[in-house]
C-alpha cells in the first residue's frame, strides 16, 4: 500500500473549555475525493483548517504531502489549494485580477483564462466581486483553490448555502476534479453530496470519527435496511415496534418513529395491523432508500439535518 | 518580493475603484488646502508659505485613517484568511499597505507644492530634499500606525473611536491646524510629546526658513524610529482571522510606541527648541509685510543659529 498524502492522528483541538476535536483519525490516499460528513459544529471545519495550516492542535499528529502543516507552513501552502468557508474577496476586485493576482503567489500557475472557461466564468471575468451571484463566488473560489494545480485539494462546505440548482453545478465541477484524478477533501453536512460525490467518508459528531468507509460500506452498516418513518397520533414504545415484522431497528427521533427495516411491505402491513389492533393512527408514513443518514441516526440518535 | 509587488498594485487598483479613497485622500486634503491657502491666509503668499507645511503633515497624517479602516474591513470580511492560505506573508500585506499608501499620498503632496507655488505664488518651497525626507518618513509612520490600531481594535467601530480618539489631539495640539505658537502654553507643553508636532515643524521650518535635512535630524531620526517600530509591531501583532481577539499583552506593546516620543517630549520641554522655532516662524508671518518677504527670503540654512530667546505669547 502505498503512503497517504494525508494523514490525521489523534488529532485534539481545545477552544478554551470547549474540545472541537476529540481525537479524530483518518488517512487520504492519492487521488482519493474524501469526505468529512457532520452537522454544524461537529469540528470538520477545524480538522481542515489545522490541516490547511490556519490553526494550531492540541494534540496529535497530522501531515499534508508529507510536511507538517504548522512547522513546514511555506511549502505546504505552494502545494494545497483550499476553498474557505466565511472568506471573500474585495468587493472591487475583478474575476481575471483576483485568478491572476492569486495564480501570481504560487511557483507553479495554472492559465487564469482556462480556468474561468471551465468554471463557467469566462463571460464575468471583468466583473467586480461584489457583483457576483453566491452561485459565481462559490464556481470561483473552487477556480482559485486550483491555480496553483494543488495536489491536495480542500473545499469546507463548498455548497453550504446555494440553493439546489446551483448546488448541483458545483457538485458537476468537483466531480471533473474527481475524474481527474485530484486529491480532495470535502467536508459538507449534505448527505446528497457526501454519496454522490465521495470515494470515502468520515461520519463526525461533536468532534469524534464515528463511521469511516465507502458510501457503500457506511449503507451496508446499517444492515441496507430501509427507513419507514412514521408519525402516529398516541405514542409507542419502541421496544414493541422492535418487534414487528423486518424490523431491525427502531426508535425515536424528534417526535418521529424510525424504523429500518429489511422487508417494508411486510413490517407496513405489520405495524398497520398493530396500531388498529391498539387503537392508534397512523398520521404519515415515509419511505427512504437507506443513506448515509440512517448511519448517522443509529449511531446518534439524531438527524443529521439541524 | 513578487507578492508584495503583486498586493500594491491590488491596493492602488481598489483604491482608484474606491469612492471613499477619493474623498478622504483627494478632496478632503485639497479642501483643507485651499481653505487655509485662500480664506486663512488670505492668499497672502507669506501667509500661505506659513500655513503650507501644517497643511501638508495635515495631509500626510491622514494616512493612517484609511490604512487602519481598510485592514480591518479585510479582516471582518474575511478576506485575510484567503491570503493566509496561500503562500502570502503578514509582512507582505502590511508593506504594501504601507507602499500603496505612499505612492497614493505623495502625488497629492506634490500637487498641493504645485498650487502653492502657482496658484498662491508663494516665493520658495524650501529644501526639497528634507520637504522629500519629512513627507516620505511622515507617510510610512503614520500609515504604520494606523496598522497598529487595526491590530489592537477587534471591529470597524472600535477602530474608528480609536482613530478619532488620535486624530483630534493629533492635528489640535501639534500646529498642523492652529499654529503651535497660538496654543497656551501648557498646550504647547503637551504638543512637545506628540510626533505630529515634530512632523509639523519639521515641515513648516523647511518651507519657512529653507532648513536642511541636518538641522532637521531630531524630527527625521525620531519620526523614522517610531515608524521602525510600528511597523514591527503592527506585523507582531497581526490577525489573520475574524475571531482571533487582541492579546492583553498586545496593549502592553502599543503603549511602548509612545515612548520615543515621551522621552523627545521631555528633552524638547527642556530646551524648548521647536517652541521657540515655532514662535520665530509665526512672528515672521505677523509682522509687517514690507519686512517679512526679505526676512522669509533671507533666512536660509542656518535656521537654528539664532538663539533669541522665545518671544512672549501673542495672545
Amino acid at each position: 500500500m502505498t503512503n497517504p498524502i494525508l494523514q490525521v492522528e489523534k488529532l485534539v483541538k481545545r477552544y478554551g473549555d470547549v474540545e472541537a476535536v476529540r481525537g479524530v483519525s483518518f488517512n487520504i490516499e492519492e487521488g482519493e475525493v474524501f469526505g468529512l460528513l457532520g452537522p454544524n459544529g461537529a469540528g470538520k471545519t477545524t480538522t481542515v483548517e489545522i490541516l490547511e495550516g490556519l490553526r494550531t492542535l492540541d494534540s496529535g499528529r497530522v501531515s499534508v504531502c508529507g510536511l507538517d502543516p504548522q512547522r513546514d507552513s511555506e511549502a505546504l501552502k505552494q502545494e494545497i489549494g483550499a476553498a474557505l468557508q466565511a472568506t471573500s474577496l474585495p468587493d472591487k476586485l475583478r474575476v481575471i485580477e483576483a485568478i491572476r493576482l492569486f495564480a501570481s503567489f504560487y511557483k507553479r500557475q495554472r492559465d487564469a483564462q482556462e480556468l474561468l472557461k471551465r468554471f463557467g466564468l469566462d463571460d464575468k471575468k471583468n466583473s467586480f466581486y461584489g457583483q457576483l451571484s453566491g452561485g459565481q463566488k462559490q464556481r470561483l473560489a473552487l477556480a482559485m483553490a486550483l491555480v496553483n494545480d494543488p495536489r491536495v485539494c480542500f473545499l469546507d462546505e463548498p455548497t453550504a448555502g446555494l440553493d439546489p440548482q446551483v448546488r448541483r453545478e458545483i457538485y458537476d465541477v468537483i466531480e471533473e476534479l474527481r475524474r481527474d484524478k485530484k486529491t480532495v477533501l470535502l467536508t459538507t453536512h449534505y448527505i446528497e453530496e457526501a454519496e454522490r460525490l465521495c470515494d470515502r467518508v468520515a461520519i463526525i459528531d461533536h468532534g469524534v470519527v464515528i463511521a469511516l468507509g465507502t458510501p457503500r460500506e457506511l449503507k451496508a452498516r446499517s444492515g441496507g435496511a430501509t427507513r419507514i418513518e412514521v408519525r402516529l397520533s398516541k405514542p409507542e414504545s419502541n421496544g414493541t415496534l422492535k418487534t414487528l415484522e423486518g424490523v431491525v431497528d427502531a426508535r425515536e427521533v424528534d417526535g418521529a418513529f424510525v424504523l429500518h427495516s429489511q422487508r417494508p411491505p411486510q413490517t407496513i402491513v405489520s405495524l398497520v395491523k398493530h396500531l388498529e389492533a391498539g387503537g392508534n393512527e397512523l398520521i404519515s408514513l415515509e419511505i427512504a432508500t437507506p443513506s448515509l443518514e440512517d448511519v448517522f441516526i443509529e449511531m446518534t440518535g439524531r438527524r443529521l439535518r439541524d | 518580493m513578487k507578492n508584495f509587488a503583486a498586493l500594491t498594485r491590488m491596493r492602488v487598483q481598489l483604491a482608484f475603484r474606491n469612492k471613499m479613497f477619493f474623498f478622504f485622500v483627494i478632496v478632503m486634503p485639497f479642501a483643507f488646502f485651499f481653505l487655509y491657502a485662500g480664506v486663512f491666509a488670505k492668499s497672502v503668499p507669506r501667509i500661505v508659505s506659513f500655513y503650507l507645511g501644517p497643511v501638508l503633515a495635515f495631509n500626510v497624517m491622514g494616512s493612517f485613517w484609511g490604512l487602519s479602516a481598510t485592514l480591518v474591513l479585510f479582516r471582518e470580511q474575511g478576506i485575510l484568511r484567503r491570503f493566509h492560505v496561500a503562500p502570502v506573508s503578514a509582512s507582505d500585506l502590511l508593506a504594501s499597505s504601507i507602499v500603496a499608501n505612499y505612492v497614493l499620498t505623495l502625488p497629492t503632496v506634490v500637487l498641493e507644492l504645485l498650487f502653492a507655488r502657482f496658484i498662491f505664488h508663494v516665493p520658495g518651497l524650501g529644501n526639497p530634499i528634507s520637504l522629500f525626507i519629512l513627507t516620505s518618513i511622515g507617510i510610512v509612520s503614520f500609515g504604520s500606525l494606523g496598522l497598529v490600531i487595526a491590530s489592537v481594535t477587534n471591529t470597524m467601530q472600535e477602530t474608528q473611536v480609536l482613530n478619532q480618539l488620535l486624530w483630534l489631539p493629533l492635528i489640535f495640539l501639534s500646529g498642523a491646524t492652529f499654529p503651535l505658537a497660538y496654543l497656551p502654553r501648557t498646550v504647547q507643553r503637551f504638543g512637545l510629546f506628540l510626533p505630529a508636532t515634530y512632523l509639523v515643524n519639521g515641515l513648516q521650518q523647511t518651507v519657512v526658513n529653507s532648513a536642511t535635512p541636518w538641522s532637521r535630524y531630531v524630527e527625521i531620526l525620531s519620526l523614522s524610529f517610531w515608524a521602525l517600530i510600528t511597523f514591527f509591531l503592527s506585523a507582531q501583532l497581526f490577525r489573520w482571522e475574524p475571531e482571533a481577539k487582541v492579546p492583553r499583552r498586545a496593549k502592553l506593546l502599543v503603549a511602548a510606541t509612545a515612548i520615543p516620543f515621551l522621552l523627545l517630549g521631555v528633552v524638547e520641554n527642556m530646551s524648548d527648541r521647536v517652541l521657540h522655532e515655532a514662535q520665530t516662524a509665526f512672528e515672521m508671518f505677523t509682522s509687517a509685510p514690507s519686512s517679512a518677504r526679505p526676512a522669509s527670503l533671507g533666512v536660509p540654512r542656518k535656521p537654528a543659529g539664532d538663539k533669541n530667546p522665545p518671544g512672549g505669547n501673542p495672545n
